[in-house]
């Protein structure tokens, strides 16, 4: 599997360390209440088809990027950094 | 036997090789399956299960009969197809599954017992009588069966991975993909063609046959180097694509030294190729027909027996008999009658069959079937039934088989597309877009005369590079045959009581499969594990379609509606060693070694592994017997005068920016945003499920500059977590995180006399209090900046001085052998362990992922204002309260004076289940200084029962020690010793 890295271009999947689902970025505020805070921390959907990922691009530029792909197809459609990106 | 002044290998130049410890003489440019023929040796080994004699079948990588063991570096590596191997002087191979020799094999005897071994013959066994398995079956079964016998040693053998990456790459070299990469390189476009020969060419290699007027494989040899000249393509020969993975990956295996003696080169290297577009041009594999004794030594496929004939110049018989249902086996005989040898007859299984255009001088036999063939370790005759029904015996030494031809699909099935079923030609071909960017060519594409390989090759290369932008033009198709087929599908011929096989390597009969059927497994891929059908080196290639149609027939369905079995990688076998590469030994991971590593060494270091990372654990001195006596020594050491130790391998993150205190603070549950320039403060870190994730120690190195010392094991995630906060959660604040622990080696100086060691290396002696504890100031020691923390894990007074790297090693040397003038020395990882213990400091051994900040006595950082990582989770209920474990101390009061890091706590008295269990030891050591095994434990209420008595119980190495609880620190527990 490759990644196209918007700092680096197109690289292996072996310089990226995946994280999860992009939700990682939607951090509830500290006193959103247990409910939110247990969504956030455990409740993820597992979707057959599109999904957005948090890779790093550890043994590259060090950006952490939201990744765009297909787990049926294993299609990459897209990477974009999560700074830009949002959940 | 050879055929004078035929083949085209180097007829003047032998190579001796060996066969079963006898010695053979070859040709360069053989095969060990074409020198074997020569030598008329027809019986190679011994099948899987009943052990009949196996002769050699095929050109290539679908033989279906014969396997050898080869040595390679000492050991023979079996199941290696004979005609995979090119050979060279020397080679070695012995055969299979003969016990105790080939020609007399005692367990051929499971022939006889064959109707107790018929399809599910294992999952019967299991089943019934009760304890046969056991008793019978097993020995039985691992005396007898398997295909050859793994070698015992390690694989000494090189191997070797490779990445490349094109614009096309061509799979295959024979006409179809000679043309397509002609084309794709002409336009310019990066390509890489990859055929398993060592020439290419293909079946032009075994073929009689013209191609652009002059001979195919000439004509071959031409366009190679062409090829060869031009510096966009890469001819890699001896290379099979194994695999078709996702966005245009491939995966290969070169045989790079497979055809020579062993030496240095690796024998095989594992590529990866990653490609644009790709052209599958495998060509196709030709099928047999099944019948009573078809598994005879010299019985091979009918273009097999011309290819060995027209490339090697060799026979396997004298008496040559051919059986075909279609036009293409008329060439073999053609060919073989051309060349002088006796062909006895051509027996043509369609009633309206024309004898060859071409004439010969033997009889032909429209309308006529093979029904058995007879003869033990090798064919003498045939029963063939003719047009009227009659029988007839024929006395033949050998007989070409053809059933037609199979499309070398598998790699487009290797995504999870499944062929598609041309009548007209009775076989499977590729789907379209199967494979993203492949396109199918040539035979491979069940278009099988050469006429249509050259075009639909050169098409295929065309489009292939116009696909990608370039300019391709079609180069010119030279004049080829255009014959091709005329089959009439014919799978299996009954009437004889014999076995017909269908799957040669695993003796998978006709009547396994018809049996499979009616005990209820009439789907392919039941079938498939029911029978062992297809599951050996060659996976089905010859024989799958004909399986399938048999299964077809016995459960009343049509061949695409019973269906394939599913392709997967690899197409071809590939051996653990090739895809390990140089990925063994040292060349399993990478070392990291800090800048003393070489001088630890030299002063007799013993070195373990933490992480990558290698470290010293302990510096053995004259006199220790064991590292017991040199971890109690060194930890007398520090705590009695200087000890110097290597601390390199921490993480040391320069955290930088206007917002970088603010982050630190939100980073860490300890705050940080109020410590002051030239102070350091310790503090721990959750996850964002409020667990602790790790620990470090801060130093404040200027307004908007800190520095994040961190635990060695940790470092590598505390990198991941610190970015994603910074670049997910608070890309708004402006802060920069600089990772530069390689950058700096750190030495720490610890025990009563560090201070007197660190002044001995400047100019201006240091205060007592200078910097004071948990406080930092830069300095200058021998025209070096250097920054030294005034920090302490061990207990005692100490530094840590943290040096550009490259002075690492200088520093460390010159701080030893000083220390050691003064009575310390350097220690090691153990006795750090001890001293940090005796201090009850903790590590990951208790910052294990599921200890809160309650359990650790921090629950008041939970109070504190402001959002940090883990915070709100921090607060659930279960993570706090009277049922979490928190940490003490134990020591053993009872006889048994060891604690076992991993043993469970439980009340006296009560029995040692799960349901009492009260919690566990985290770490244990010897204390030298206590004079006792001291440990660090998380206990159920633990802070509220010092002086209670618990017991620590070790199920597994049956270790039961009655323990007071006590206070985590056991060694000076007023800090006393932290100021010197
Ligand atoms: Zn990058």
């Amino acid at each position: 599997m490759r990644i196209r890295c918007p700092l680096c271009g197109e690289r292996d999947s072996r310089e990226f360390h995946v994280m999860g689902a992009a939700e990682w970025l939607a951090r509830p505020a500290p006193d959103a209440g247990l409910e939110a805070w247990d969504a956030y921390l455990h409740l993820r959907d597992n979707p057959a088809g599109p999904t957005r990922e948090l890779w790093f691009h550890e043994a590259g530029c060090g950006a952490w990027l939201v990744v765009a792909r297909d787990t049926v197809s294993h299609a990459v459609f897209e990477a974009v950094p999560a700074w830009e990106a949002g959940a | 036997m050879r055929i004078k002044g035929r083949g085209r290998i180097g007829a003047n130049v032998s190579v001796p090789f060996s066969f079963e410890g006898r010695r053979y003489c070859g040709r360069a440019g053989d095969t060990l399956a074409s020198a074997m023929i020569a030598n008329d040796l027809h019986f190679i080994g011994r099948s899987f299960k009943y052990h009949r004699p196996r002769g050699i079948t095929a050109l290539g990588g679908d033989e279906a009969g014969a396997l050898v063991a080869i040595r390679r570096f000492g050991a023979f590596i079996p199941n290696q197809r004979p005609a995979t191997q090119e050979l060279f002087e020397g080679l070695e191979a012995r055969a299979e599954n003969a016990w105790p020799a080939l020609g007399l094999d005692v367990l051929a005897l499971n022939d006889l017992l064959s109707p107790l071994m018929g399809p599910g013959f294992y999952y019967k066994s299991f089943k019934w009588p009760r304890g046969a398995w056991e008793r019978v079956w097993e020995p039985l079964i691992r005396r007898a069966a398997g295909l050859g016998r793994l070698p015992v040693c390690p694989d000494e053998a090189p191997y070797d991975q490779a990445f490349a990456h094109c614009d096309v790459l061509v799979i295959g070299g024979g006409p179809a993909g000679l043309m397509a990469a002609l084309a794709a390189g002409r336009a310019g476009g990066d390509v890489i063609l990859a055929d398993p020969d060592r020439r290419l060419g293909g079946r032009l290699l075994f073929e009689e046959e013209e191609v652009g007027g002059r001979a195919g494989h000439e004509w071959a040899r031409a366009i190679e180097a062409e090829l060869r000249e031009m510096e966009n393509v890469r001819v890699m020969a001896r290379t099979t694509i194994t695999g078709a993975y996702d966005q245009g990956t491939w995966s290969a295996v070169e045989k790079v030294a497979h055809h020579l003696p062993d030496g240095d080169a690796p024998l095989e290297c594992h590529w990866r190729i990653v490609a644009k577009r790709a052209v599958l041009a495998t060509g196709a594999i030709e099928r047999p027909v099944a019948f009573a004794g078809n598994d005879r030594p010299r019985i091979m496929q009918a273009g097999a027996l011309r290819g060995y004939l027209n490339r090697y110049g060799a026979v396997a018989g004298r008496r040559v008999a051919i059986f075909a249902n279609n036009d293409d086996a008329h060439r073999t005989a053609r060919d073989l009658a051309t060349a002088g040898v006796e062909v006895v007859a051509l027996i043509d299984a369609r009633a309206d069959a024309a004898p060859p255009p071409e004439g010969g001088d033997f009889r032909f036999l429209a309308g006529a079937v093979v029904e058995a063939a007879h003869g033990r370790k090798g064919l003498t005759g045939l029963t063939i039934r003719t047009a009227s029904g009659a029988r007839e015996r024929i006395e033949a030494d050998c007989l070409g088989v053809s059933g037609g031809w199979n499309p070398a699909l598998h790699l487009s099935c290797h995504l999870g597309a499944r062929a598609r079923w041309r009548a007209d030609i009775a076989a499977f071909v590729p789907a379209a877009g199967a494979v993203p960017g492949l396109e199918a060519a040539g035979a491979a594409n069940g278009s099988f005369s050469t006429a249509a390989c050259l075009a639909e090759g050169a098409a295929a290369g065309q489009s292939a590079a116009q696909a990608l932008g370039l300019k391709a033009e079609l180069p010119e198709i030279p004049a080829a045959g255009d014959r091709a087929g005329g089959l009439k599908p014919l799978w299996q011929v009954s009437g004889a009581r014999a076995k017909a096989f269908l799957d040669l390597q695993n003796d998978v009969t006709v009547s396994d499969i018809q049996q499979a059927a009616r005990e209820g497994m009439g789907e392919s891929e039941h079938m498939k594990r029911y029978t062992t059908f297809g599951m050996g080196p060659d996976q089905g290639k010859n024989s799958g379609v004909n399986a399938l149609a048999v299964l077809a027939e016995a459960t009343g369905r049509s061949i695409p509606e019973t269906g394939t079995t599913t392709f997967r990688p690899p197409f071809d076998p590939v051996s653990i060693g090739t895809i390990g590469g140089a990925g063994r030994g040292a060349g399993f991971a990478p070392e990291r070694h800090t800048p003393a590593h070489e001088y630890a060494l030299s002063r007799g270091a013993v070195m373990g592994d933490a992480g990558l990372w290698k470290r010293a654990l302990w510096f053995p001195r004259a006199g220790e017997g064991n590292w017991r006596q040199s971890c109690d020594r060194e930890v007398a050491m520090v705590r009695g005068s200087v000890g110097v130790f290597d601390a390199s391998p921490l993480g040391k993150f320069e955290v930088l920016g206007a917002d970088a205190a603010r982050f630190l603070d939100f980073l860490f549950a300890t705050p940080m945003r109020a410590l002051k320039v030239g102070r350091m403060r310790w503090g721990v870190m959750l996850r964002e499920d409020g667990h602790v994730m790790d620990d470090g120690v801060v130093a404040r190195m200027g307004r908007g500059h800190f520095l994040v010392m961190s635990t060695t094991a940790g470092a590598q995630d505390l990198w991941r977590h610190m970015q994603f906060v910074r670049q997910g959660l608070r890309p708004e604040w402006d802060v920069e995180i600089v990772d530069a622990g390689e950058q700096w080696a750190q030495i720490v100086v610890s025990g009563p006399r560090a201070r007197d060691l660190v002044n001995s290396l400047l100019r201006r002696p240091l205060a007592p209090d200078q910097p004071a504890h948990m406080a930092w100031k830069a300095l200058t020691i021998a025209g070096v900046a250097a920054r030294l923390f005034r920090t302490s894990f061990t207990g005692e007074a100490g530094y840590e001085i943290a040096v550009p790297a490259r002075y690492g090693a200088a520093l460390f040397a010159l701080l030893t052998e000083r220390a050691e003038a003064m009575g310390g020395g350097a220690f090691g990882l153990e006795a750090m362990n001890v001293l940090r213990l005796e201090k009850g400091h903790l590590t990951h051994a208790e910052l294990d992922g599921r200890v809160t900040l309650p359990d650790i006595g921090l629950s008041r950082l939970l109070a504190r204002k402001g959002d940090f990582i883990g915070k709100a989770a921090a607060r659930r209920p279960g993570l706090m309260g009277p049922d979490r474990a928190e940490l003490v101390g134990l020591r053993p009061v009872g006889a048994v004076k060891q604690i076992l890091p991993g043993a469970h706590l439980f009340r006296p008295g009560l029995l040692a289940v799960a349901e009492n269990d009260e919690g566990h030891v985290a770490s244990a050591a010897y204390s030298p200084m206590l004079k006792s095994v001291i440990a660090l434990a998380f206990l159920r209420g633990g802070r509220a029962r010092l002086g209670e008595h618990v017991r620590a119980s070790d199920h597994l190495r049956h270790v039961e020690t009655l323990c007071e609880v006590c206070d985590p620190v056991f060694f000076d527990p007023e800090g006393e010793r932290l100021h010197g």
